[in-house]
């Protein structure tokens, strides 16, 4: 068999001493975690290493002996050497021993109670200590999450390192019986900006925590939960973002550590998300009231709302003329114009009723876009669909004419026919009607179906100019969800510090030599930028169609009303 | 220990097949495709910027060449970086695993490793593609629940396609250290 020998590339250089570290025996390989140097006292070792053993639930032992000679290869040494084989008795006995500057270790076990005496084969792979213990290893993404344990092998590897940690806390400036080389030998190290945040983050949270508790209380109040207040709540999407962002500071907020990658790189994200949200706001913010820009924006909102109403009126006018060469129901057209028209006459005089506050208004409103880019978009939604509300009734007056019509057409053909809909048994079955209701129901019948092409143009430009407003209003949820779920955070550490998430490893063979072992370079594969969006993404209250094309196409054709965009935690209805 | 031979693809190129051993037990296959051609590269630019300046000539706005030239230093940029692969290679270390490498024109080398205990089997598979049928070799992957079950098909070489004779070739060398699995004496 294979043996496999892991050795960090920062213990090359070290000098002669014992190798500690962990022995897997299913694969049939020694991850090499320090070395141990001259002079030390083997039941002091013996000790330290079962001190670490209890703390980190490593198995740590002693796997061999390493020997840096400068000079020539000095025989008592590697007497010396074997004979600490037999102190430490582990099987089997790893000896690596670095002649001068050369590249090409060599590398040789001593097994006493082995089976098969041939020569097994090693192979040395190196390794970046640093790099392998901060890194996560990410399972593949199509896998379940019991078959990812037993499915890497390498995953033992990175856990061994990383459990680890304890073991690299002493450097070699510390007083103690046992010297060590490891990756953090040389100092450990820390940063005094990060201690110093970790130790402000605790009071910050506490009063984060105090504020938004009251916030909470506030918003459940009895005060806001009437009927009118609480219905006009869940149709504004800014509510709904403004709950949403809530809810991300009180996971901030919490004072529990992260129990686990997942959680502690979700919590990063909401952070990172939420400032660069608020800046962004600001931004938008500091924009906007330069130079007044609110205050022009809020004079042309009345002349746009005008001209919207206008282009409405122009085209009544046209339905009510001969449309694209079609012949419509005088009368029937004439009605429904008319009452169109009134409508939109009635929604201008509103509008101008509000004309000198909307300044006002708006200005207060746009203060709002410092809580985040996300709210103000949402606003800019709100503001869509409460100024294109007319549209919204038109459309509403359209598909009920329409649908009752279809339904009208649909029952009296089943009476042409000598057909009813038996509501008991859910299917038609055969009636027989007297002469006068089949008469009655014939003329309605030919009467609705004439009346027919009218209502349906009207049913459909409304439909038309709904449909745009939904779509404009789904284009901006779309990138409002699209801000709130990003990972920014773990994207930002996929750029910079590209071992962290890790997808795998890579292999480089490097330089051989005949008759030393192979010698490999172990070297951490990120994880993709797409699998890190996929792996990290925030869970939002994310709306998406409801519908598949072929039921919405059908309850547009049978003139039901349609809410193309779902929201999370909506009732089905 | 490192030999090279040529074969021809399948479309026709011709693509050279690298052999080293570096160990009993670690092999690596390397196929090489050809190089971007300076021939090609003009020719291309030629007529994107003869099509700009046509435009040009006929609206009178030096837009056109501006953009004709961002879009020729983008695609360009784009073809190297994500679409010419240069050599794909095959490094099979027995015990460890099997680890395929993609190398593109820009210099951006795309890595996977496949544990060897992942691994059942290194074939070469039939497919039919249009009116072609062609080999290509494939590693196959063992379902953890199921021994006998294959959870997932690697196909190897995608973009350089090389013929069935460099096929065998590389299928050889890759079943000589494969078998080497069977013969140690399994410990677990």
């Amino acid at each position: 068999m294979v043996l496999k020998v892991f050795f960090p590339s920062c213990c090359s250089s070290a000098d002669s001493g014992i190798l500690i570290g962990r022995w897997i025996s299913e694969q049939n390989s020694a991850v090499i975690l320090a070395v141990v140097h001259f002079p030390f006292i083997p039941v002091q070792v013996k000790q330290y290493l079962g001190e670490v053993q209890r703390v980190t639930k490593v198995s740590v032992s002693v796997l061999g002996s390493w020997s840096n000679s400068k000079q020539e290869k000095e025989e008592s040494l590697s007497e010396f050497l074997e004979d600490l084989g037999t102190i430490f008795c582990h099987e089997p006995w790893i000896q690596i021993s670095k002649e001068g500057d050369s590249k090409f270790w060599s590398c040789s076990i001593l097994q006493k109670h082995s089976k098969n005496p041939q020569e097994e084969e090693i192979i040395l792979v190196y390794y970046d200590q640093r790099k392998v213990m901060l890194s996560h290893l990410h399972p593949p993404l199509d896998t379940a999450g019991q078959r990812a344990e037993d499915a890497s092998k390498l995953s033992a590897i990175f856990d061994t390192v990383a459990r680890s940690q304890v073991l690299f806390m002493t450097d070699r400036y510390d007083e103690g019986p046992i010297k060590l080389t490891h990756w953090q030998s040389d100092g450990v190290e820390a940063s005094i900006i990060v201690e110093l945040l970790k130790q402000a983050s605790v009071p910050a949270c506490m009063l984060l925590t105090f504020l938004l508790s009251l916030l909470s209380g506030i918003c459940r109040s009895r005060g806001l939960k009437f009927w009118p207040l609480s219905f006009l709540w869940s149709k504004l999407s800014t509510c709904e973002q403004l709950g949403h962002r809530l809810q991300h500071l009180q996971v901030i907020s919490s004072n529990k550590k992260a129990q686990n990658q997942n959680q502690l790189m979700r919590k990063a994200n909401i952070f990172v998300s939420l400032l660069i949200d608020v800046a962004l706001g600001i931004l938008l913010m500091s924009w906007l009231y330069r130079k007044n820009r609110i205050g022009h924006l809020a004079d042309t909102l009345i002349p746009v709302a005008d001209h919207v109403a206008e282009e409405l009126q122009d085209l009544l006018q046209w339905l009510m003329g001969a449309p694209a060469g079609l012949k419509m129901n005088r009368a029937l057209d004439q009605v429904l114009g008319r009452f169109f028209l009134y409508h939109i006459h009635l929604w201008i005089s509103y509008i101008h009723l509000l004309s000198p506050f909307i300044e006002m208004i708006l200005w207060y409103v746009g203060l709002s876009a410092c809580l985040g880019l996300t709210v103000a978009l949402c606003i800019l939604s709100d503001i869509i669909a409460l100024l294109t509300f007319h549209i919204y009734c038109f459309y509403v007056y359209g598909a009920r004419l329409y649908c009752l019509k279809i339904y009208g057409l649909s029952s009296l053909w089943r009476l042409f026919r000598g057909k009813k809909w038996n509501v008991l048994r859910q299917r038609v079955d055969s009636c027989s009607y007297d002469l006068d209701q089949l008469f009655i129901g014939t003329l309605l019948f030919t009467i609705l179906l004439f009346l027919l092409p009218t209502t349906a143009l009207y049913y459909l430009v409304f439909t038309l100019l709904r449909l745009l407003v939904v779509i404009v209003q789904g284009l901006i949820h779309l990138l409002v969800d699209l801000i709130d779920s990003l990972p920014l955070y773990s994207l930002i550490l996929r750029l910079c510090r590209s071992y962290r998430l890790a997808a795998g490893v890579k292999f480089r063979v490097l330089e051989q030599q005949d008759g030393k072992p192979l010698r490999l370079l172990m070297q951490i594969n990120p994880l993709s930028y797409g699998g890190v969006v996929q792996t990290y993404r925030l869970p939002t209250y994310s709306c998406y169609p409801r519908d598949s094309w072929a039921s919405l196409c059908k309850k547009l054709f049978l003139g039901e009303l349609i809410y193309p965009w779902k929201h999370k935690g909506d009732k089905q209805n | 220990m490192a030999e090279e031979r040529r074969f021809l693809s399948a479309s026709g190129v011709p693509i050279a097949l690298r052999r080293r051993q570096h160990s009993a037990s670690c092999r690596e296959l390397a196929v090489r495709g050809p190089r971007l051609q300076l021939r090609s590269l003009s020719a291309a630019t030629s007529a994107v910027w003869l099509a700009a300046y046509g435009l040009f000539a006929l609206c009178e706005n030096s837009m056109v060449l501006s953009a004709a030239i961002f879009i020729t230093l983008l695609g360009l940029i784009i073809y190297l970086h994500f679409v010419k692969i240069d050599q794909e290679s095959l490094l099979v270390i027995g015990s460890l695993g099997i680890q395929v490498t993609s190398a593109y024109a820009s210099g951006k080398e795309s890595t996977t490793f496949i544990e060897m205990g992942q691994v059942k089997d290194v074939v070469i598979n039939e497919a039919i593609h249009m009116q072609k049928v062609i080999y290509y070799l494939c590693i196959l992957l063992q379902d953890p629940e199921d021994p006998q079950a294959v959870s997932e098909v690697v196909p190897l070489f995608q973009s350089s396609k090389p013929r069935l004779d460099c096929l065998i070739e590389v299928y050889k060398s890759c079943q000589e250290i494969l078998e080497q699995r069977k013969t140690a004496p399994q410990s677990s």
